[in-house]
């Protein structure tokens, strides 16, 4: 079956009878209708009396059709080495991180400020869960300790009761880790744009970047997630103080982000035109990583 | 014998395009599940040897990325089946679930009567229907987890947070039931079946 390619397209058969196999099945075929197609064959010929010819036509499209499938496996299977061989960009092959960076344009785009993260009551705070020490190894002084903000007119330094002259929130809601659990939190603290109004940045900033104190955890924000009435600068969670393992005296409770960027123990606050590093984001992680 | 015209074109591209990026939907979801695998637990032996573990990030990535591509082949499907008049032989019919139940039967060698000879039975409409609303169910439930508070109405219609999780990852459970069924159906029913989603055509009586 090497070149019937070669052959005229198969010769034109005699419309008549239908020599079935004579035996005994008497259901008759319901008329057999068959469909054209794109372009296979010209099939004038619904009923190929010659089975010979029906061989060679069978061949012919299995020819035809199991090397397109062959073809487009080895397409996409190449495709797939391809992508998953580029130079790796904080930790993800670059065609995948520039797919995180459409799929942020558009979070970015229909990012709302009015869409809160669902409220929960007091009632429903779950137990709560230590996951991630990176930045919290030092020993810190609580007295000596301060709040630093960046990117203003002049550097702010503040102590914690300074933040608290800002209007106190209350919020309990739930904390996604990206790794998949989650819990329901109740965070007490200031917002995070009250703090940004009283130290405006010197120049309007397109990021937040927040920092612990030691630097060896730091989180990148967008302006729009840093400003939303939910990122909280929180000193208290379920009704106490933090505790030093869950980011005491300071960290962020931001629900429009994964728990990632809820840092702990912050040190520095920065406003920044620059996109901000970001701990998880280096690592292959969505640098946005926002709900 | 003749040849009939069974399957067109575009359902064979679809079909046979959906098969790898559902795999690896299914692969990358795998790979994100490993960090809390909070409904099927396997010891860490077992994510080591199937090498799904501690990649995470990866998962993500790919998840994030082939999502696109997934539902639009999917999107296609439907709209192709719509336009073209396809989903009539797609869609349950008024007797599908009582023929369903037939098929079953056969298959089991219970009910010894022939299938009734047409492109597909009931069985197979309820079957590839429930296939493609499960889709979409992967695609809400999806967006339900992806984006909890843009959509947080979509997420409290399903159930919360860990209730949308728990749902896409049953419909992934699904996909994985539904193929095991389809590749069994498609050895039983033999080559020239199989070959009609190459080639487009079977070899019939």
């Amino acid at each position: 079956m090497s070149n019937e390619e070669d052959l005229p397209e198969i010769e034109e058969p005699s419309q008549d009878v239908a020599e079935n196999p004579p035996g005994d099945e008497p259901i008759p075929e319901a008329g057999p209708p068959v469909i054209e197609d794109e372009g296979v064959p010209p099939a004038e010929e619904d009923v190929r009396e010659d089975d010979e010819d029906l061989r060679r036509e069978v061949n012919r499209l299995s020819r035809r059709g199991f090397l397109s499938l062959a073809a487009a496996a080895g397409a996409g299977f190449a495709s797939w080495k391809l992508l998953r061989t580029r130079t790796p960009e904080d930790g993800v092959a670059w065609p995948f991180r520039r797919g995180l960076e459409v799929n942020e344009s558009l979070a970015r785009a229909y990012f709302s400020p009015n869409r809160l993260s669902p409220q929960f009551r007091s009632s429903d705070v779950t137990k709560s869960r230590i996951n991630g020490r990176i930045g919290l190894k030092s020993e810190i002084d609580p007295a000596a300790w301060r709040l630093r903000i960046e990117g203003t007119a002049v550097p702010v330094s503040l102590t914690l009761d300074d933040l608290r002259q800002f209007p106190r929130r209350t919020m309990t809601t739930e904390l996604r880790c990206i790794e998949g659990w989650s819990i329901i939190v109740q965070w007490s603290g200031v917002r995070l744009a009250d703090v940004m109004e009283k130290f405006p940045p010197l120049h309007p900033p397109s990021y937040v970047s927040v920092e612990t104190p030691d630097r060896a955890y730091y989180v990148g924000l967008d302006l729009a997630s840093a400003l939303h009435p939910q990122s909280l600068l929180a000193f208290e969670m379920n009704g106490s103080p933090l505790a030093p393992l869950h980011g005491a005296p300071l960290r962020l409770a931001i629900p429009v982000k994964y728990g990632i960027k809820n840092i702990k123990r912050i040190g520095t606050i920065r406003f920044t035109n620059i996109r901000p590093p970001d701990f998880w984001g280096e690592r292959g992680y969505d640098w946005y990583a926002g709900h | 014998m003749k040849l009939e015209k069974k399957h067109p074109l575009a359902i064979r591209w679809f079909h046979w395009i959906n098969f790898p990026l559902l795999a690896l939907m299914v692969w990358s979801g795998i790979l994100i599940y490993w960090a809390y695998p909070a409904y099927i637990k396997l010891d860490q032996g077992t994510w080591r040897a199937l090498k799904v573990n501690n990649r995470l990030a990866e998962g993500m990535a790919l998840h994030f990325f082939f999502m696109w591509l997934f539902a639009g082949n999917g999107v296609l499907y439907v709209l192709y089946t719509l336009f073209s008049g396809e989903w009539r032989e797609l869609v349950p019919r008024r007797d599908s679930l009582r023929e369903a139940w037939q098929v079953l039967l056969h298959d089991l060698r219970i009910r010894k009567e022939p299938l009734p000879p047409r492109k597909f039975n009931g069985a197979q409409r309820i079957a590839y229907t429930a296939v493609i609303v499960m889709g979409l169910g992967s695609l809400i439930t999806g967006l339900a987890i992806y984006k909890p508070v843009q959509f947080a109405w979509l997420t409290a219609l399903l159930g919360g947070y860990a209730g949308a999780r728990l749902l896409h990852f049953w419909l992934t459970v699904g996909y994985c039931a539904f193929f095991l069924v389809h590749v069994a159906q498609v050895v039983r029913a033999g080559w020239n079946n199989f070959r009609a989603m190459v080639i487009g055509y079977e070899v019939t009586k």
